[in-house]
């Protein structure tokens, strides 16, 4: 599933812009340093695809997955 | 079912680039595929001056700030007294394809086995967004108010092109990071030019086609649909040179 680190999010978009699935959306909470972080409102259909962690400048998607440390 | 977990070669907090900026994703893709090689203890990065040199207070791993421009001629240093380490520079346009003109093509031309990493984003973005030898025709920046002028300034340089007419480079390739298949095949390439160098092949060039929301004076969604209509038809991604692909 997918966690969203709020402190590193810029408010870009482009997890938004490229959920195949469309179940993030900007949210109206603002982060310490201003930006609108974005939120997993429609986290059912969700499908793990990753697409929002690969797309994200600052690395601020994780999918942490079942095994937990992963290297990558 | 993918998974990711952000590496531990960059700070754990946001990078000194703008919004949208493609410059920390270019960083952020380096780190995954060098931690996904085991190198994280072993890699050198060489950063240059511009907005790569922001790389300076975002990467954990060893690293060198030096002359703008100079960093091929640096990495070949480093790399000659050090062979068994993973050297690479990291360079924007500006830096590498202006200043650095003569240190790229000289070091390529060598065939000095280290990697480029050049994140060409069409403009000067540190110092406000002046032309770069790679802006297009057309583009409009604060030294080419009505847009590059080929008969005033030239044409845009393709880098991955003129260094394709050397004998030396072993793996050249260019991809654009403005959509996830894009940035999936720069990974791949990034993992192959490292994978390369790691085996002592020779030089590898990776670029890597940015965005600059701040000086091109758009949202960072609208800097992706302008790479797709006008950055891509004129550099076109690919892979330019593969010398162990055309012995098999």
């Amino acid at each position: 599933m997918v966690e969203i680190n709020p402190i590193l999010c810029k408010s870009c978009g482009y997890c938004v812009r490229f959920c195949p699935k469309q179940v993030l959306s900007i949210g109206k909470t603002r982060n310490k340093r201003g930006f609108f972080y974005p939120e997993l409102s429609d986290p059912d259909n969700c499908i793990s695809c990753a697409v929002c962690a690969t797309v994200c400048p600052e690395g601020a998607i994780e999918l942490p997955g079942k095994g937990g440390e992963n290297d990558g | 079912m993918a998974e990711y977990k952000r590496s531990n070669l960059i700070a754990d907090a946001p990078s000194g680039y703008c919004p949208g900026c493609l410059h920390s994703l270019a960083t952020r893709l380096v780190s995954d595929v060098i931690c996904e090689l085991g190198q994280e203890d072993n890699s050198i990065n060489v950063i240059s001056v511009g907005c790569s040199a922001l790389n300076l207070l975002y990467w954990k791993g060893d690293f060198l700030g030096v002359a703008h421009g100079r960093a091929p001629a640096s990495a070949t240093g480093i790399k000659r007294t050090n062979p068994e380490r993973l050297v690479f520079t990291y360079q924007g346009d500006g830096d590498l394809a202006a200043i650095g003109l003569a240190e790229i093509v000289s070091a390529a031309n060598r065939g000095e086995n280290f990697t480029v990493i050049f994140a060409n984003n069409q403009t000067y973005g540190m110092t406000g967004g002046q032309l770069a030898p790679t802006t297009l025709i057309g583009q409009k920046t604060t030294t080419t108010v009505y847009g590059r002028d080929p008969a005033v300034a030239g044409y845009p340089m393709r880098m991955c092109e003129l260094l394709n007419t050397l004998e030396a480079p072993q793996y050249i390739a260019r991809f654009a990071l403005n959509s996830p298949k894009g940035i999936n095949q720069a990974r791949a390439g990034i993992k192959k030019a490292f994978e390369y160098q790691l085996a002592g092949k020779g030089f590898t060039f990776i670029e890597l086609l940015t965005n600059c929301p701040t000086n091109w004076k758009m949202s960072p969604l609208d800097t992706l649909e302008y790479m797709n209509e006008n950055t891509i038809p004129y550099f076109k991604p690919g892979v330019y040179r593969d010398k162990e692909a055309e012995v098999k």
